[in-house]
């Protein structure tokens, strides 16, 4: 099929669809924002639920761009948009103007930028950190304090940026809660003296073995999950954290002193989506990601017939499901070429 | 410490907050050590919905098994006497949570304080 | 402590603050409470700043204190504001300024109200109109006093006879700054800095020398809380909060506590005798209190009036310690003698 499809977005879902198209023989053209490709997955250590390394899927993902019929353009963004007769006229901020049978739009997610949450004092407090963070910090191997000591306790504050009203969030972005399993799991790893507590709201223990990944924190890695919305973190004179929670389940406020505190950031749609949105006419839902134009049977397709999208641009999902998601989208573009349009 | 009522017409008020880091949950760390199930209890009231007692004293295993965890223990022991053992908390327990023995081992470790004192 | 990080926070939570011609409402219990915090803030704002600011006797109470106790309906205090409203229209001002921080929580809620209900502020309009034959525009700007001064805090600076800087030591004093609850918790865009780490009276502390505490429990109210206090069985509560407080703040050794309502400094102050009397407790520095100032009263300090025309002798907790530290004059024996007061004490009976 002599065909050229443009992608948008170089993470997990962007090269996914890029790979699996170029297979195909179709020619690809990726263009990513980064001077490199792999999006959040390069900054994460290990994935949940079976904690493998992350870099096993970064390596699976970096053969696909080393595919040479990809046409990979880093440090690229999108400009100008013009669809005419089934051909799509893309204009970079180089000034080269792509010109494509279909476009797939695979922005991702923007983590929740925490320090929105005012109260839990991001960027204030030395000791407040959010899950990227502690994720860079388990790949330097070096959990410490800003102070240099090394936290005994340790709290962790899910669902920071999701199901909150106060900022526009009503979702669950559903990765949060799993991801704070597996970091306390990797904090005791990491610390086998500490102590640490998941303040949540709910546990939304959804995916293939998360809930067994649950028991275990529990079970072997004595993780205490304490059900309560945390709603103030201060600093103390010891430069330690104190918060204030309501445990729920005991029907009394509690108040207790911790080292560290890690914010569960979000998802949210990408800056970039919300560009790429915008410059292309595409329409967006009331939680800001992209709107399929049928969540059941056509995730996939836009408002634009020829644009289609993939993995986090259109609600939070894992890697499982991105790929998944990518792997859809490049059937739903097959499918739209083949017909000749 | 006397009463100011007199004085004032009224006393502070006392905290209602867990202190959390004020308290003592050595009673906690002997069920977790001689009954490990204990860990994987996920409060979702399976045993005190079933519970004999429950339904007819403010007996509620759940929030007992909290309350220990939390080192708030003051009234814990006195509540511990009503359950009649008759085991169904455990028949219905989704996590496998050996919460008859909780009981047993409880009163026990309240009752001793050499080892872990209360 | 990021100090960078607070900052990003303030630059979020700015608002705009009228230039001049105020219309002042006062408080209905600071002239009891703290009597001359008014005095000197319309002394500062008319004679150090040259602003022109009105007052009009017939102005009440906005009842906000009996909305808050549960005895005075909503719609009766929309029309008792509305009226307020009515007579700084009448008078030809559009900036409102009230003295009180319920008051000014009062009237942001209000106008909000109006904002997202127009048929509520008809039928209030009508009401007023009927029971007084009044008509109103609304504020055209709405800051409370304590904005007001934080927005002429460099210019207050710069006239400053003190600083708030112990005279031995060389070092700043160290502030706890107390926002009164109805200041932003409510509507945190409307409060200088915003409800987590507000900035209002942080601002004037640092830009007069002092230096602000952050400790555990700032957020915590005071306690006040209108019917907590009011019914006396109620006050053990009321009383906690100030503890909670006062426990939280001590090891930072705070030299004093600056607030901007009405409640807060009164409680902050009283509770602290009556936590030494039931307790033998004392949260300052040698076995003292930590004195408690309205914003006005270290405003008045720093600009060189004399204590005791600020009415310093009314509060329970003595604030020498503060006055010594920051090395004022005055005159120990004056304290509570009638005989020396001057003008502007008088002005004030």
């Amino acid at each position: 099929m002599n065909k050229h499809v443009i992608v948008i977005g170089g993470g997990v879902a962007g090269l996914e669809v890029a790979g699996q198209l170029s297979n195909m023989g179709i020619e690809v053209s990726l263009i990513e924002k980064e001077p490199k490709t792999g999006g959040h997955l390069n900054k994460w250590y290990k994935l949940f639920p079976d904690r493998r390394n992350s870099s096993e899927v970064q390596s699976y993902l970096a053969r696909i761009v080393h595919n040479n019929r990809i046409k990979l353009l880093t440090n690229t963004t999108i400009e100008k948009f013009k669809k005419g007769r089934g051909h799509f006229y893309v204009t970079t901020n180089n000034g080269e103007v792509l010109n494509a049978d279909a476009v797939i739009v695979a922005t991702g997610f923007d983590l929740f930028k925490s320090a929105r949450k005012e109260e839990y004092g991001y960027g204030i407090y030395d000791n407040v950190i959010t899950s990227a963070d502690l994720e860079e910090k388990f790949q330097k191997g070096d959990i410490i304090l800003k102070n240099g000591a090394v936290p005994e306790t340790i709290g962790i504050i899910h669902c920071v940026g999701s199901r909150d009203e106060k900022v526009g969030n009503f979702y669950c972005s559903k990765l949060c809660c799993v991801t704070a399993v597996k970091q306390a799991i990797e904090i005791r790893e990491f610390l086998p003296d500490s102590k640490v507590f998941c303040f949540y709201m709910d546990m939304r223990m959804g995916g293939a073995f998360y809930e067994e990944l649950y028991r275990e924190a529990q079970e072997k890695w004595g993780v205490s999950f304490i059900r309560g919305k945390v709603s103030e973190a201060s600093e103390t004179i010891d430069n330690k954290l104190t918060i204030k929670v309501e445990d729920t389940l005991a029907g009394r406020p509690l108040k207790m002193k911790l080292d560290m505190l890690v914010l569960m950031a979000g998802m949210e749609m990408s800056e970039g989506g919300v560009r790429v949105a915008g410059i292309g006419g595409l329409k967006t839902g009331e939680n800001r990601f992209f709107a399929a134009v049928d969540n059941h049977t056509g995730s996939n397709r836009s408002n634009i017939e020829g644009i289609f999208y993939a993995g986090t641009c259109t609600a939070p999902m894992n890697i499982t499901e991105t790929i998944s998601h990518a792997r859809a989208a490049v059937v739903e573009v097959i499918d739209y070429l083949k017909d000749g349009k | 410490m006397a009463s100011n009522k007199n004085k004032f017409g009224f006393d502070i008020s006392l905290g209602r907050q867990i202190n959390y880091d004020a308290n003592n949950r050595n009673i906690a760390e002997y069920l977790f050590d001689k009954e490990p199930s204990m860990r994987r209890c996920i409060e979702c009231g399976g045993c005190s919905a079933t519970c004999t007692t429950a339904g007819f004293t403010t007996f509620s295993l759940r929030e007992l098994m909290i309350l220990i965890k939390r080192g708030e223990t003051d009234e814990v022991y006195m509540n511990l006497k009503k359950c009649m053992l008759c085991g169904k908390c455990t028949l219905v327990c989704p996590r496998g949570v050996n919460t008859r023995n909780i009981i047993v081992l409880a009163k026990k470790a309240f009752q001793k304080s050499d080892e872990y004192a209360i | 402590m990021i100090i960078d990080g607070k900052k990003a926070v303030w630059k979020d939570y700015q608002k705009e603050i009228a230039d001049d011609r105020y219309y002042y409402v006062r408080s209905c219990v600071r002239q009891n409470f703290f009597p001359g915090s008014e005095t000197a803030f319309l002394k500062i704002m008319r004679e150090e700043l040259n602003k022109d600011v009105y007052e009009h006797p017939c102005h009440t109470s906005c009842s906000g204190i009996g909305y808050h106790s549960d005895i005075v309906p909503v719609e009766t205090t929309m029309t008792v504001v509305a009226r307020q409203f009515a007579i700084m229209t009448e008078a030809g001002y559009e900036n409102l300024m009230p003295s009180c921080i319920t008051s000014f929580g009062l009237y942001t809620e209000i106008l909000d109200t109006w904002h997202h209900f127009p048929e509520v502020e008809e039928k209030i309009r009508k009401q007023l109109k009927k029971a007084t034959g009044r008509e109103f525009d609304k504020p055209k700007n709405l800051a409370h006093a304590s904005d007001v001064i934080f927005k002429f805090r460099k210019e207050i600076g710069a006239k400053a006879k003190y600083k708030l800087i112990n005279k031995n030591t060389g070092e700043p004093l160290k502030v706890v700054d107390h926002i009164g609850c109805h200041y932003a918790k409510m509507f945190p865009s409307k409060g200088i800095g915003g409800a987590e780490y507000p900035y209002v009276l942080s601002g004037m502390i640092e830009e007069w020398g002092g230096q602000v505490i952050d400790y555990p429990e700032r957020r915590h109210c005071c306690g006040f809380g209108f019917r907590q206090y009011l019914v006396q069985a109620n006050r053990g509560f009321s009383i906690a909060c100030s503890k909670e407080k006062f426990e939280s703040m001590k090891p930072f050794k705070p030299d004093m506590i600056i607030t901007n309502c009405p409640g807060c400094p009164m409680f902050l102050d009283r509770w602290q005798y009556v936590i030494n009397e039931m307790e033998g407790k004392r949260y300052g520095q040698n076995g003292e209190g930590i004195p408690v100032f309205t914003y006005e009263e270290v405003a008045g300090l720093v600009l060189g009036y004399d204590p005791w025309d600020l009415g310093l002798q009314m509060h329970q907790t003595d604030c020498e310690p503060v006055l010594d530290k920051i090395g004022i004059d005055y005159s120990p024996e004056d304290k509570y003698n009638l005989e020396t007061v001057s003008a502007f004490s008088k002005s004030l009976v």
